[in-house]
């Protein structure tokens, strides 16, 4: 083939995020509904140390831990970080300190915002109080931040607790999102180029001779760089398929529907497709088939049999 | 130097179900460990190292959960590992840290594999749409039944196989006090009934989503003289991995699974392992995976798989049982699935299988797979320390 100029090769935005479930447990449910009723729970381990956050099993032992504790909303930094730029979903939206925050009664320190003007109103050593969320549903966010506070540590022991609540709070959801921007790299970009002409150009591995549609850039088996354009098809067999008989979610296809390997002619191994213009149940292996592309789509829409008659099984077999 | 023979002389599981609710994660794993430390009649103080295996992160959404878990798993102040081979991991996890018992690196080594599906979307974790790309059409039983169907093509099977596989696999799991899906009226016709999802695949014929951890406690010869009940041994033990994807790949018996077997079988001595295995604990996560890996694996000559199934060599009473436990088909917490696999392949050798025993077992393979049959791990156990 004739060389071409390497095309500009694509980027695009891709965003994955999940609501995620996180069923609690019986510490973090106590710890959790406590924060909602104002309630700071800690546990107590077996050296007798008082951790906060709780956790189930004991660092040191790895004892089961269960013996709660209520400890005080008011603390000590014990180190910090200046934030200078909130992102989104951060405690708050306005420049603030990360601090580690001992609140009195407890041996260990937890991590939250802390509400100051500016770094030079931060220090270890300074005393902090929680601010509590408005509005509380059972989460580490019913704690708003921290902020500066005048007084003294209140004395005392942490006070045991039940951690009993009425109506606990048994499971969390922690959505999560991830931002990046994706490339095809080269071998994708030729490869996506082509079809908007609607043509299927592989890639040959210039050691095993296999071509890879649609091409990786790289042979998987040689582990060397495929250079040496291929253009396949646009006709193939059909080597193996399954009938869909249930709608996936987000893809608006009636069912059933026929998902077919297809070794396009001169092709290395099966691409993955739709088989369309034939009625379900006379789909079979080795049926000839050909693209049907549509307006605008990337990609064909579907293949449909070409007529011609069936490829014979030896023909196609070590594709399956 | 040789190697130091491996013992297995603790076993723990969860009861696997679709939800568990009630715990957390470090709650379902301390579960599966406390259960396998007092099978071994052994306290925390007395593990070396922990080696935890899961599938991906983004199953639960907690990103490296293996830091998060230590405390649960007593493995502060101790080497911990975490192991990621995909599918195959409850496998691939178990063997890591058998070769640190092997290669005398710890005396007594916990081992550990989970998935708490419930908490996320595996279909979601593993389709996640990518740009330029047309989106998957089909699903996941969508990518196992064309080769199902290649399967059936080359060897002339009967669209029965499936069918008696399931039937067989959720009436063992009647027996299986930890096994997910315990149906009490199943029946063939049941299974042939059920709605056809992806032609050839049957709902009946396709695994459930479980919440589940399991556990082992591996020790070296001198833990196993002081193990309170008879110990698995480890004969041989091999992973293999090969692309997802690649010109040539046979998707009906991917060679990295035939290497697999035959490197377990070189180690073990097995030479005719139709005759020499007493019980398969297979990773068969539709039906017809099971005459596929019959052949595979080299039970059966390629295109004879599915006659040991329809014969019933592979029932509880055949004499080549396949997943007494109940496999996959029953149960499958993805990340533990392998090590249920490996655990239960150890339970049948010690005699420690209670109503899904196999008479007289002393020799048992236990198999995992994984990643699009892109990893493959497995060890075969014996009632009996290896010879040398
Ligand atoms: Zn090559």
């Amino acid at each position: 083939m004739t060389p071409t100029p390497p095309p500009e090769i694509l980027r695009a935005p891709l965003v994955v995020e999940f609501p995620f479930t996180r069923s609690l447990g019986p510490v973090q449910s106590a710890f959790l509904t406590g924060l909602r009723e104002r309630t700071v729970l800690g546990v107590r381990t077996e050296g007798g140390r008082v951790l906060v956050p709780p956790v189930e099993y004991d660092p040191e032992t790895a004892a089961e831990l269960r013996e709660l504790v209520e400890v005080a909303a008011t603390g000590t930094v014990t180190t910090w970080a200046w934030n200078p730029e909130p992102r989104s979903g951060q405690p708050l939206d306005t420049p603030f300190a990360w601090a580690l925050v001992r609140l009195d009664g407890a041996d260990t320190a937890l991590l939250h915002a802390l509400d100051a003007p500016g770094p030079d109103a931060v220090r270890t050593g300074m005393r902090v109080r929680v601010r509590w969320a408005a509005e509380r549903a059972g989460a580490i966010t019913d704690i708003a931040c921290f902020e500066p506070y005048g007084g003294d540590a209140e004395g005392g022991e942490p006070a045991p607790h039940s951690g009993e609540f009425d109506d606990p709070v048994t499971g969390i959801v922690a959505p999560a999102r991830l931002d990046y921007t994706y490339s095809p790299g080269r071998a994708q970009t030729r490869y996506l180029q082509a079809l908007s002409e609607r043509r299927t150009v592989g890639e040959r591995c210039p050691s095993c001779a296999k071509v890879y549609v649609p091409p990786r850039g790289a042979c998987p088996t040689c582990g060397i760089a495929t250079t040496d354009r291929v253009e396949v098809g646009p006709r193939g067999t059909v080597t193996t398929f399954c009938i869909v008989n249930i709608k996936a979610k987000n893809l608006d296809i009636e069912v059933p529907y026929v998902y077919a390997h297809i070794a396009l002619d001169g092709a290395g191994l099966a691409l993955h497709g739709r088989i369309g213009g034939i009625p379900y149940d006379q789909v079979r292996m080795g049926l000839r088939v050909e693209p049907v592309w549509s307006g605008d789509g990337r990609y064909p829409d579907h293949y449909r049999p070409t007529g011609e008659p069936d490829a014979d099984y030896d023909t196609y077999k070590e594709l399956l | 130097m040789s190697k130091e023979p491996v013992a297995i002389v603790g076993v723990g599981q969860t009861k696997h179900v679709a939800a568990r609710r009630d715990v957390s994660l470090a709650g379902l794993v301390r579960e599966a460990a406390a259960r396998a430390l007092a099978d071994a009649e052994l306290t925390w103080a007395d593990v070396d190292a922990v080696v935890i295996g899961k599938a991906p992160d983004f199953f639960e959404g907690v990103m490296m959960p293996e830091l998060y878990l230590a405390d649960a798993l007593g493995a502060v102040g101790k080497p911990m590992l975490r192991v990621h081979t995909a599918g195959s991991v409850g496998g691939s996890t178990a063997l890591v840290a058998a070769n640190l018992v092997a290669a005398r690196v710890h005396r007594t080594v916990l081992t550990l594999a989970f998935e708490k599906q419930s908490e996320s979307n595996a279909m979601w974790g593993l389709s996640l749409p990518v740009p330029f790309q047309q989106p998957l059409l089909a699903g996941a039983g969508g990518f196992f039944a064309p080769h199902v169907r290649a399967y059936m093509r080359r060897t002339g099977a009967p669209d029965t196989i499936g069918s008696l596989v399931a039937y067989k696999d959720r009436r063992n799991a009647l027996k299986n006090p930890w096994a997910h899906l315990h149906e009490h009226d199943i029946t063939l016709e049941k299974v042939q009934a059920s709605p056809m999802l992806w032609d050839p695949i049957r709902y009946s014929e396709t695994c459930p989503s479980s919440d589940g951890a399991c556990a082992m406690v591996l020790t070296d010869r001198a833990g196993a003289d002081r193990a309170p009940r008879p110990a698995a041994w480890v004969h041989g033990g091999a992973m293999r991995s090969e692309p997802t994807l690649f010109a040539g790949k046979d998707f009906v018996s991917p060679r990295a699974g035939r290497d697999c077997a035959a490197d377990v079988y070189r180690q073990a001595g097995i030479t005719d392992p139709r005759r020499q295995i007493d019980a398969v604990e297979m990773y068969v996560p539709f039906s017809w995976y099971e005459p596929m890996w019959l052949e595979n694996l080299g039970f059966a000559a390629e295109g004879e798989g599915w006659k040991l199934t329809e014969a019933g060599v592979t029932e509880l009473d055949g004499d080549l049982p396949v997943n007494p436990s109940g496999g996959v088909l029953s149960t499958n917490p993805i990340g533990a699935s392998g090590m249920i696999r490996f655990a239960e392949a150890a339970l049948q050798v010690r005699g420690e299988a209670g109503a899904h025993q196999v008479d007289g077992a002393r020799r048992a393979l236990g198999h995992a797979y994984g990643g699009g049959a892109q990893f493959f791990s497995m060890w075969l156990v014996g009632a009996e320390p290896p010879a040398g």
